[in-house]
């Protein structure tokens, strides 16, 4: 596989939460705005592009029985490193994360990548698997979360965009808004991609 | 058993590497996010409830004791001369906490004004007790320091339809912090 495609099959081909529909507890709870989502993303390819890094450099250093724990090591502290970072520079975002700045310590995208890739791969393709994967996953939560506070607040990134009389569909930004949002999304993904193949 | 050593080194040294990283960073950022929570939490509530004072009101917060319990209190100063008090109490909403900072003009026993700091109440429904028009119908009111528990304050507030229990948790923690502006009344506040 070139580099390149190792770079860009996070985008479409093994996009996160919609082809490979991991990840879906973030993708799920942090999109009630663009806004948080495309913060969430951030931080979830800051995480998972250096912890690739990592685990690629020391992948002939760790003993196989313990590469898990060691992983949940490296990943553990790149995740309490944003939490930090993101409470002393960007509160507001910390603020709406809350809880799922944590919680991206468990999130099957990042062990699954150090573990399927990144423990197999050099330094390089493994930075790249990681920034790939994580845009994917940015975008796909933007998008989510711009179609759901457009409906559900009628703004984009805090903007008014829809017409004045406009009255919120508060619904959207509610759980259950997320499960049929991100329902409908995955069912036009998937036949797009089913008349593509025909 | 070689394979055992190894495994036991390069597990340590990962964490132990990873700790001294993770501390030091700590150390770090302590300071300025102790300053972004008191900034962005408390901060824009203490603001409004201490409307007109001139002094840095972040910066000459100050901890007291009462009855054992910790409480930061925000002193609002006219002209050098402190005329409001503010702090946080919190009371029991639909979805949980409700953290409320009330702000006391101290010279004439009044509420200058309430602002939610924190909640978790539904949105669109619970959560208008966090906007102007609800919280506002506190501002003003005047306090009677005799008056029993929980009748303290002079004029009747109407709950929000349809957020009984949000309203009545933000009557639970004015409440809380009635009875405690009452000792704090008591205390020299110059000092």
């Amino acid at each position: 596989m070139s580099l390149l495609s190792v770079f860009t099959k996070g985008m479409w081909k093994e996009l996160p939460p919609f082809r490979l529909v991991l990840g879906l507890c973030p993708t799920l709870a942090v999109t009630k705005s663009a806004e948080t989502g495309l913060g969430m993303g951030l931080a979830v390819i800051f995480v998972l592009a250096c912890s690739n890094v990592l685990v690629s450099s020391l992948r002939n250093v760790i003993p196989r029985k313990v590469r898990i724990a060691s992983y949940m090591v490296i990943i553990a502290s790149f995740v309490v490193l944003v939490e930090l970072a993101s409470q002393a520079y960007f509160y507001s975002i910390y603020e709406s994360l809350g809880i799922f700045i944590p919680l991206i310590v468990v999130n099957c995208i990042i062990l699954g990548r150090a573990e399927a890739f990144a423990s197999r791969n050099g330094v390089i393709a493994s930075a790249l698997d990681g920034l790939g994967i994580g845009l994917g996953f940015t975008l796909s939560l933007t998008v989510l979360g711009a179609i759901r506070e457009i409906l559900g607040e009628g703004t984009f990134f805090g903007a008014q965009v829809m017409w004045s009389s406009f009255r919120p569909f508060t619904f959207m930004v509610e759980a259950p808004g997320a499960f049929i949002c991100l329902g409908i999304l995955l069912a036009v993904m998937n036949s797009f991609s089913k008349t593509q193949q025909s | 058993m070689k394979e055992a050593t190894q495994m036991i080194v390069v597990l340590v040294l990962i964490c132990t590497l990873c700790g001294i990283a993770l501390s030091g960073f700590r150390e770090m950022t302590a300071e300025r996010i102790e300053n972004q929570i008191l900034i962005n939490v408390q901060g824009p509530g203490v603001k409004r409830v201490l409307e007109g004072s001139q002094n840095d009101l972040i910066a000459d917060r100050k901890k007291i004791k009462i009855d054992g319990q910790e409480i930061l209190l925000f002193m609002g100063k006219k002209e050098g001369k402190p005329w409001a008090i503010a702090y946080e109490t919190l009371g029991k909403g639909f979805g949980g906490d409700i953290k409320v900072m009330v702000g006391y003009d101290i010279d004439n026993d009044k509420l200058t004004g309430i602002q939610i700091v924190s909640h978790k109440e539904t949105p669109g429904v619970g959560s208008k007790v966090t906007e102007d028009p609800y919280t506002q119908r506190f501002s003003g009111i005047d306090i009677d320091l005799e008056a029993a528990p929980g009748k303290r304050l002079a004029k009747k507030i109407d709950a929000i339809s349809g957020a009984t229990y949000s309203s009545k948790g933000v009557y639970e923690a004015i409440g809380k912090s009635l009875e405690l502006y009452i000792k704090i009344k008591k205390q020299d506040l110059t000092k």
